[in-house]
């Protein structure tokens, strides 16, 4: 072996803290990436349309199949009397059947499949069925199931100090509301499954999910096998959001059926009108608040009602809610305050998670009692928001209990104010709209701050598994899902930078229950915060491993074997990785390991209300500025400056990535993005050219986006990175309030604008009108 | 040998296909992801609305190629015969490097999920192929066809601006070179295949002779809304005269103070003219569906299908439109208002066809506008679209209140079919071009119009709308009263 010197080589490449591109870029170019729709058919595969219920709450009298099922092409078709386990695909609380029997509770509810040769086949054959209903009655909107105390779940009180008294003594008191429209996932790709079945009760399925491993349990619970006879592998997903985590186990249980059936390969893939009738969405919600304050606009106390439409069943809807209250005080403290929670049970689709999950409702409502504060006092919201931030040592006590040990804010809204030059251009504005008698200028910052860890204490796990090979060459494997968010780039960053390899040796593999056991969703932001450090924890294994060889393979201290880009140092010789490694394995080392993380300190006592739900929190803010046209009530959001926390970043081009689409995501959500129940529970909005999402003509004109600089996460996450996926979502309620901020010019100064979300055209103009009549414009 | 006239024949990248026996309803996306192994393309909404699935059709233009984005979820595929059709397979270069479109995108990190990424591909490689440099404005129109959910846009809108001016020097690439004369027919395509026909006619004349022969066939033009009739309510179409090959149909012509549009002129090959023409109304056609959706979709098409929400009848019907139908029993003409006789009827007899549009020019002093209102600025269906068209005795700059000679004003989305403003018209008609005319004329929309509620807007809401549009439209009869809309190109630009 060549005596090598200590010269300082150059890093590694991909490591940690770069803007390492998303592994499948080249890919997805070039139509190479393969989702479950482009998986290649294999030898007698069938295809599976299934058939849902247009009632919104009825007894199922009759569902004669017949014609279905004699229908050319077909070979069966599947109903509730298929299901050798449980009828059942619920992810907490049984209540969301495979297929209905006897009663559907929603327009879109599954009642059977027609599995067939093709997919046109299966469809035409479907139009053969014979359903007879007798109506029920349908509770479709929040109002009537509160007015019925209709609950999918118990309500729930979260009360620190009180909330009453405080109202009382306050100097003065506001009383408002707030409808908050909930936000269909829209991700491009739909929901879809392939499975195959294998040698003795096994089946294989390839799921588009967030959740594989909750897939492959409740696949295996409705086919009445083991978990262990489920595998399921997810590569990539065209888009997640939240909407595929529990929702895509109805669709891999009714492929698995399928293929237990057929004993072929079986696909689902389902169109677009059909993912957004039987799939849940973000959780619309009907607020109250009662807030009293000083003349100095700070909040002495408050109560809040919060009530959302939940759907048929309980879902996740048990943790969104509890995250929808636990974010209702958002960056700023509330000493006295009572927040009820109503969990309604509607006869709707069951709404689910949605990036943010529940956070982002809260938020909207403390964000519009400052608005609304600010209004009153006729001062600058800003300054009020300002008054109204938790403290760093003091008034650092959340309502749930938990002290607040990271807060960045005060800097945070410090640079962002400047770099936004946001009192020269809220003085611009104003001048704008003096003379502007049609067009009108808002503007409005808002921050974030956003608790990270599931709230479910048992969900903050994770596993990965890395293999060496003898030549060098390294397979990743984690329990996250790659749903474009750039996890999987991060994660094998991770892995490069603690075995110090560059990146272009490590084989990122599609995530398998068959490798990585009992994962939880890729959700809650947590993908890189759990996955990450599993896989940190496996490469410090085989690290330590390869170390302990080294040391006495060359007796030297092992205090003296480290690693060096692609090489290891070993006492005074320096050889290349790959020979250690070849070495390591000649020498009967395992190079395989599994790595394990839970997150430490989280602890929450569900009864009392009381502890710590999150390791830390997310923090950011954006600055907003709309051009609104009085006359019709449209709009366009003329410029954004956000900052944003993401810790260290761990690849600050993947995070900004995230930054960017959470802003439009929910700047989408609260302005063009309406979903429309009719008064018999049909969605009528179900396809692009009904639910408008943003296109690239309503990204704002200008567009600053920074990651705060020199901000490890204080707490010991990954290489002091934090989560980034969904808190910039709630960035976008900036663009909301200044649009608020628009209509409100329209006033007199004291006058509060009625603006509700999303913020369409019509709800702006509608808001200008109440605004110019109360003014008798 | 397959006879001649019932092969479908047009170059996939470079190579030649010659389709037989295909179901005459299989869309350009089925073709490709099911019978040819391409899935790069992919399925987001089967409505031509997402553009998940847009790839490039390529035509010869004289002696040039024209290349075009179009949505192919709703475009079907013997509509592709005598063209070459590229997908993101096509585009990486012999020795496996990305187009500059590609790495473009690669290096701004222009894709996260992917799913939406070969269509943006696409929609780039259009722009590329068929404009000089291109201002923010033009990038983001040429890209709104595409939805993205990830991104928000920004790096794929830098990626668009850094290949403005890098694709020029992208050497020439093999599909760039297709050997057009073998895509040639001697007859006419004339394809049946099971139960179901697909005539593609070149002339009038043959066209005249196939409706004579099938009356009840279904006229495709480009698809924008037949396309969904077949991917969305799964209809069967047994016979299909597709009117695209015919070149008389689809001029677009000026002359005697007449701007004349051909049936089948697409709405971008028609935009030029009309924009000299009625500026107005070209800023409206920008407005409409997205550059894949403008590609392929004909004003005729917009007329003929009858929709009660259809963007160009109620500007065509303010500017007191001629519309010309044609049939064995020769042409006949009717104002285009007298075209829409309910919801769901409209004039046109069996073997009839929309021959082309005659669109006056607008009399001295005459000022017109049209505003489309939706819930989402671009790519989507009106709520309410105004149309204004007032005559006036003199400039309204002019130092006196001029006085109105007349007045036609129709909209769309405020009625079962596009409807004129009867009671507006006359009270403006004979008073002062001012303030208190168009105060006591808005109210009377309450009287013109009972909209409905649905899912794009409240019946409150329409009203509303209808009413302040009238006052926009004077508003911006007064140069230099304030700016009474927002402009999209002036804040992109900024």
């Amino acid at each position: 072996m060549t005596a090598l010197t200590f010269e300082k080589s150059s890093p590694i490449q991909g490591g940690v803290h770069m803007p390492q591109p998303h592994d499948s870029a080249a890919k997805q170019l070039s139509g190479q990436a393969v989702y479950i729709c482009d998986m290649p058919d294999v030898t007698g595969q069938v295809h599976i349309h299934v058939a849902y219920s247009t009632q919104a709450h009825a007894r199922v009298l009759k569902m004669d199949l017949s014609e279905v099922g004699t229908y050319p092409g077909v070979i069966t078709v599947l109903t509730a009397d298929d299901i050798p386990g449980e009828n059942d695909v619920s992810p907490v609380i049984p209540g969301d059947p495979v297929f209905a029997k006897g009663l559907v509770e929603y327009a879109g509810q599954s009642l059977f499949a027609v599995v067939a040769e093709s997919l046109v086949v299966a469809r035409l054959a479907a139009k053969r069925a014979v359903i007879e209903y007798d109506p029920l009655e349908a509770l479709i909107d929040v109002e009537t199931a509160l007015a019925r105390d209709h609950y999918v779940l118990p309500s729930k009180t979260l009360r620190k100090g009180s909330a009453a008294q405080a109202l009382e003594s306050a100097p003065h008191r506001l009383q408002g509301s707030l409808v908050i429209g909930g936000q269909d996932h829209f991700y491009l790709e739909g929901q879809a499954a392939f499975a195959k079945p294998g040698e003795d009760q096994d089946v294989t399925i390839y799921s588009s999910t967030q959740h594989p491993s909750e897939v492959q349990h409740c696949c295996a619970r409705v086919l009445g096998i083991p978990d262990h006879c489920v595998t399921v592998e997810v590569r990539r997903l065209g888009g997640g959001f939240g909407g595929k985590e529990s929702q895509p186990a109805l669709f891999a249980a009714i492929a698995a059926l399928a293929a237990k059936k057929t004993g072929r390969a079986a696909k689902v893939v389902l169109d677009r009108d059909a993912d957004m009738i039987m799939t849940g969405k973000r959780h619309d919600f009907r607020t109250h608040y009662d807030v009293g304050f000083d003349s100095k606009g700070v909040i002495q106390g408050i109560e809040m009602t919060l009530a959302s439409r939940c759907g048929m069943s309980a879902d996740l809807s048990g943790a969104i809610n509890d995250r929808t209250v636990f974010h209702a005080d958002n960056a700023y403290f509330l000493e006295h305050v009572t927040i009820h929670s109503h969990r309604c049970k509607t006869h709707t689709v069951s709404n689910t998670a949605f990036r943010g999950f529940g956070g982002p409702q809260g938020m909207m409502v403390i964000e519009r009692v400052l608005e609304d504060i600010a209004c009153y006092l006729g001062e600058d919201p800003l300054s009020i928001r300002r008054r109204n931030l938790y403290g760093q040592k003091d008034r650092n006590i959340t309502p749930y209990g938990m002290a607040i040990e990271d807060n960045i804010l005060d800097t945070l809204l410090d640079q962002l104010e400047q770099n936004a030059d946001y009192q020269k251009r809220r003085k611009q504005v104003q001048a704008f709209n003096q003379e502007s008698h049609v067009l009108k200028k808002g503007l409005a910052l808002t921050p974030v701050k956003f608790g990270i860890s599931f709230t479910t204490k048992h969900l903050n796990q994770a596993g990965a598994l890395i293999h060496i090979y003898s030549d060098g060459s390294i397979m990743l494997n984690h329990g996250g899902i790659e749903m474009g968010q750039g996890l999987y780039i991060k994660v094998a960053q991770v892995v490069a930078e603690t075995l110090q390899v560059d990146i272009d040796r490590i084989k990122i593999t599609a995530a398998s229950t068959a490798k990585v056991p009992n994962t939880s969703a890729t959700a809650a932001s947590s993908g890189s915060d759990l996955n990450g450090k599993a896989a940190e924890v496996a490469a410090q294994k085989l690290k330590k491993r390869l170390q302990a060889f080294a040391a006495e393979h060359y007796d030297v201290a092992i205090e003296t074997v480290c690693f060096t880009p692609n090489q290891v140092c070993i006492g005074s010789r320096v050889i290349p990785f790959d020979d250690l490694v070849k070495q390591a394995y000649l020498s009967r080392v395992s190079l395989s390991a599994t790595g394990f993380y839970r997150t430490p300190e989280i602890n929450f006592d569900a009864d009392t209300q009381q502890g710590r739900p999150f390791y830390y929190f997310a923090y950011g803010a954006a600055v907003s500025e709309v051009l609104v046209d009085t006359l019709t009530g449209e709009y366009q959001v003329s410029r954004v400056d956000i900052l944003h926390d993401c810790g260290e970043s761990l690849n600050p081009a993947m995070d900004k990535g995230q930054i960017e689409g959470g802003f439009i995501q929910g700047m989408g959500w609260l302005t063009t993005e309406e979903l429309v129940f009719d008064s018999s529970g049909q969605l009528k909005t179900h396809a692009p050219s009904t639910y408008k999402i943003p296109t690239c003509a309503d990204r704002p004109a200008v567009m600053n986006i920074n990651i705060v600089d020199n901000n490890p996460n204080r707490v010991e996450t990954v290489y002091r990175s934090k989560a980034v996926g969904e808190p910039p979502l709630m960035l976008a309620i900036s663009v909301f309030h200044a649009l608020s901020d628009a209509v409100a010019s329209l006033g007199d100064d004291r006058q509060r604008p009625t603006l509700n979300a999303p913020a369409t055209p019509e709800a702006v103009l509608m808001a200008c009108e109440a605004m110019r009549r109360e003014v008798g414009g | 040998m397959a006879v001649d006239s019932q092969t479908i024949r047009f170059f996939l990248g470079e190579e030649l296909q010659e389709v037989h026996d295909l179901d005459t309803n299989t869309t350009v996306l089925n073709y490709l992801r099911l019978l040819a192994g391409r899935r790069g393309a992919k399925e987001g909404c089967a409505e031509g609305d997402c553009g998940a699935c847009t790839v490039v059709v390529g035509r010869p233009v004289s002696d040039q190629v024209e290349y075009r984005a179009v949505n192919a979820c709703i475009q079907l595929l013997p509509t592709l015969d005598g063209c070459q059709l590229l997908t993101v397979e096509d585009i990486r270069s012999s020795t496996g490097e990305l187009h500059p479109v590609q790495q473009a995108l690669l290096n701004r990190n222009g894709t996260q999920c992917g799913f939406c990424t070969p269509g943006i591909v696409m929609s780039l490689l259009a722009l590329s192929q068929q404009m000089g440099p291109s201002s923010a404005y033009e990038r983001r129109l040429a890209l709104v066809g595409n939805l993205c959910r990830c991104t928000g846009y920004g790096p794929i809108l830098d990626a668009a601006e850094d290949i403005v001016d890098k694709v020029e020097d992208t050497p020439k690439q093999s599909w760039q070179t297709p050997a057009w004369n073998r895509l040639k027919h001697t007859t006419p395509l004339s394809l049946k295949v099971a139960e179901k026909q697909f005539f593609a006619p070149q002339s009038v004349q043959e066209l005249i002779q196939l409706l004579d022969e099938f009356p009840g066939s279904t006229l495709l033009a480009g698809g924008t809304d037949i396309g969904l009739w077949v991917t969305k309510q799964q209809q069967e179409l047994d016979t299909i005269i597709y009117l695209g090959n015919i070149a008389e149909l689809q001029e677009t012509t000026f002359g005697q103070e007449v701007l004349t549009i051909g049936a089948t002129a697409t709405y971008q090959s028609a935009l030029p003219l009309i924009t000299e023409h009625l500026p107005a109304l070209g800023v409206l056609i920008e407005r409409i569906g997205s550059v894949q959706i403008r590609n392929v979709g004909t004003i005729g098409g917009n007329i003929a299908n009858g929709s009660p929400i259809g963007d160009m009848p109620p500007p065509l019907i303010a500017l007191n439109a001629t519309l010309y139908l044609q049939s064995s029993s020769g042409q006949r003409s009717m104002p285009l208002e007298d075209f829409f006789i309910e919801y769901g009827k409209q004039a046109r007899r069996p073997g009839e066809f929309v021959e082309k549009i005659g669109i006056p020019s607008p009399p001295k002093h005459s000022l017109f506008n049209v505003y489309k209102v939706s819930k989402r600025f671009d790519q989507d269906i009106s709520a309410v679209c105004g149309a204004f068209h007032v005559q006036l005795d003199a400039r309204p700059d002019e130092g006196r209140e001029p006085l109105i000679v007349s007045a036609r004003i129709c909209f769309g989305g405020m009625a079962g079919t596009p409807a004129r403003a009867r009671y507006v018209e006359q009270s403006l008609q004979g008073n002062r071009w001012n303030e208190v005319t168009i105060k006591k004329a808005q109210v009377l929309m309450d009287q013109d119009y009972a909209p409905i509620t649905d899912m794009r807007a409240s019946a409150t809401y329409r009203l509303q709308v209808a009413k302040n549009l009238l006052r926009r439209f004077y508003l911006e009869s007064y140069v230099g009263r304030g700016t009474a809309r927002i402009d999209r190109q002036q804040v992109v630009s900024r």
